[in-house]
């Protein structure tokens, strides 16, 4: 998929994962997607509920190898 | 949509007790909430320049396991639990326990106090701690970090009063 910005938040924990995710959103202008990375297992329901209550669109949750690749799509 | 809004009550002075009101505070600016923390009490030393006096105390806590963050996995399993009253007699546990306890936050990628507490002031958590506690505990204004605001009882119920979420932590 087709990304704008990359954030890498492996090997941090909560709530790091959602905080460096909106300080990266807010470099990206409107309908730009941010790739996020993370390894915090925790971080898969938490985007899908910073999504849903920010208004960002998250494109794709995929899993590999105990590694989340997040897309989500800026308001 | 009406900005949300979240108040919190920091009361604790400890290093464990530390972490719920920024982890929260922050998240919810992160969210979108406008948020806001009342420091008393104990949970002024949440706000004093030197964090070092941030301790965590497995005495009078006996649901916190004690394990060592370093060794072999089998090492690291092991649970230290001992009786509250052996360990009152031993010098310095606290301080050992804090030292595990801050290795512990550090290789689990958990961020630090002051990491999370300037987290908190970047997203505009406003930080207000309580002036009776301050006098009563004989802080100075100057013995805590700059940006944060002095009020009352009063004060906390003029923004907690309109709030979606109120915490006493």
């Amino acid at each position: 998929m087709n990304f704008d910005k990359e954030l890498d938040a492996r090997g941090l924990n909560c709530p790091l994962p959602i905080l460096r995710a909106k300080k990266a959103l807010a470099d990206v202008a409107s309908g730009q997607v941010l790739k996020i990375l993370s390894t915090d297992p925790g971080s898969v329901k938490d985007f899908a509920a910073f999504a849903k209550q920010t208004g960002n669109e998250l494109l794709s949750t995929a899993e590999a190898g105990g590694e989340f690749t997040f897309f989500m799509k800026k308001k | 949509m009406d900005t949300k809004k979240m108040a919190i009550i920091a009361t604790k002075g400890t290093l464990d007790w530390a972490y719920p009101p920024f982890i929260l505070a922050s998240t919810a600016a992160a969210l979108g909430y406008e948020t806001q923390i009342f420091f008393t009490f104990y949970g002024l030393q949440l706000v004093r320049k030197d964090t070092s006096g941030l301790k965590v105390s497995p005495l009078g806590n006996p649901g916190m396991p004690m394990k060592m963050p370093f060794g072999p996995k089998w090492f690291k399993s092991i649970n230290w639990n001992m009786p509250n009253a052996i360990q009152s007699l031993i010098p310095g546990y606290e301080n050992v326990a804090t030292a595990l306890m801050k290795q512990t936050i550090a290789n689990n990628g958990v961020a630090t106090i002051p990491d999370l507490r300037e987290l908190c002031q970047e997203a505009e958590v406003k930080f207000i701690a309580c002036q009776m506690t301050v006098e009563l505990f004989g802080f100075n204004h100057s013995d805590f970090i700059d940006g944060i605001e002095y009020g009352g009882a009063a004060t906390f119920f003029e923004f907690a009063g309109e709030t979606d979420i109120c915490l006493f932590i």
